[in-house]
């Protein structure tokens, strides 16, 4: 585990420094699993390129209600305690906060969790459930996509080895719209997820009539999962037990976890996809 | 090739030769000298390694030693600084309610509890369940611990 250490201090330096070391160069932000895979040789920089020190990277700027802004280098614990979050856009602060511990949330950022792209990232699956975007940088300029789209495998995203995450940007809540998230893990938030999700459901006036609804697995695909049949089993229906029930079966049915991995079998990552999916329902209708 | 830092820690400034890869938590094991911070995991599990970095809870072991610079570090050894030779209420407490028994894991419990305490001087026993949950004990079950931090609080 040897390198350099490179500290720009502009965006400008860092795009430089990601150029001149293309494929050689890792960005280092929190640290928390650059870190870790340098020490398991998954990942072996010649050059660490740490951005903590540019400025204005860090931030949750609302838009006059017309949206939110978070800057990538915002700390996992910002996200958590934000006042205005935890008011606004619940679901983030909520999935933050089930992020390792307080001492790893105190470093770790939101682009180095979504850059990381583990299928069971806390801040990828809300975020996409909230139909986000990013905003990248690189040596031709700046680019933004859908956040569902940057993701294309376990530890994969669309972005380039000269290019730079800056922002996420989250549009306005549909007024009457409410979500969760739940992470099922051996002993809570330090373990990583065995299965986790997130529902977002946006209601009729009559509070029992479903008129949006987006659900998002985690952990049981290379990437965050949204289950577009289950979703579509509640759009447009009146909400009971037997259409939860269904919704949840077909949310189970989309999953697709691979067999072998330690923290569950594959038929019992969809018995949970199943059960905590009807959970969230539930918990968001009730 | 080594680099030579400065690294304040426990309102000291110390001048250390190292490599750009190491951690913080061996720099300051194994450069400045202060092995009151454990290493254990070395994964970022354990919170052995625990220490504050400008008042906030940090794994020393996987943050870069070189990213410590300028930054207000403060150890285990720090917390009694200033305090004429008299401990913290917070280690106090662990001695008074048998919170220790190997003590392997003590300082980065008590790190990690004075964090809490500074942001949360009268947490709830949920409240420092989580927030210590980064730190494993394998010895006490955690029931001591978790009295002596609210004790401590209940002190100060």
């Amino acid at each position: 585990m040897r390198f350099e250490y490179l500290e720009p201090e502009s965006i400008d330096e860092a795009l430089a420094m990601l150029s001149q070391y293309k494929g050689k160069s890792k960005i280092i932000a929190g640290g928390t699993d650059l870190m870790l895979q340098m020490r398991y040789r998954t990942a072996k920089p010649k050059y660490v390129i740490d951005i903590t020190r540019i400025r204005g990277l860090g931030y949750v700027a609302f838009d006059d209600n017309r949206g939110l802004k978070i800057g990538a280098l915002t700390t996992i614990r910002d996200l958590e305690t934000s006042a205005d979050l935890q008011e606004k856009y619940p679901i983030i602060a909520q999935a933050a906060g089930q992020l390792g511990s307080v001492a790893i949330r105190n470093v770790a950022t939101v682009g180095g969790n979504l850059c990381n792209a583990l299928p069971s990232a806390e801040t990828a699956q809300v975020l996409v459930a909230l139909s986000s975007e990013v905003r990248i940088i690189g040596p031709s300029g700046g680019r933004a996509l859908p956040l569902q789209d940057f993701f294309t495998g376990v530890g994969k995203t669309v972005l380039q080895p000269d290019e730079l995450l800056l922002e996420i940007v989250v549009p306005e809540l549909a007024p009457g719209a409410s979500g969760t998230y739940i992470k099922h893990s051996p002993r809570g938030p330090i373990d990583l997820a065995i299965v986790n999700i997130t529902v977002l459901m946006t209601m009729e006036p009559d509070q029992k009539t479903c008129k949006d609804a987006k659900i998002v697995l985690g952990t049981v695909a290379p990437t965050p999962l949204r289950a577009r049949n289950a979703e579509n089993v509640l759009k447009g229906r009146r909400i009971d037990a037997a259409l939860i029930d269904k919704a949840a079966q077909t949310a189970s049915d989309e999953a697709n976890p691979r067999r072998g991995s330690i923290r569950g079998s594959f038929e019992y990552k969809k018995e949970m996809v199943r059960v905590l999916t009807a959970r969230a329902i539930r918990e968001i209708t009730a | 090739m080594k680099k030579l830092i400065e690294l304040k820690v426990n309102d000291n400034t110390y001048e250390v030769l190292i490599e750009p890869w190491w951690n913080l938590a061996r720099v300051l094991r194994e450069q400045v000298g202060l092995t009151g911070t454990k290493i254990s995991c070395e994964t970022g599990d354990c919170g052995a390694c625990t220490v504050l970095i400008d008042g906030k809870a940090v794994k020393s072991c996987l943050y870069p030693a070189m990213r410590a610079r300028g930054k207000e570090i403060v150890t285990i050894e720090g917390i009694s600084a200033n305090r004429k030779g008299e401990l913290h209420p917070l280690q106090e407490a662990f001695i008074e309610h048998f919170a220790v028994q190997c003590g392997y894991c003590t300082p980065g419990m008590i790190m990690t509890a004075k964090a809490l305490l500074d942001e949360n001087p009268k947490p709830t026993e949920e409240q420092v369940k989580e927030y210590l949950s980064g730190n494993l004990c394998r010895c006490t079950g955690y029931t001591k611990i978790i009295e002596a931090v609210l004790a401590a609080a209940d002190k100060t």
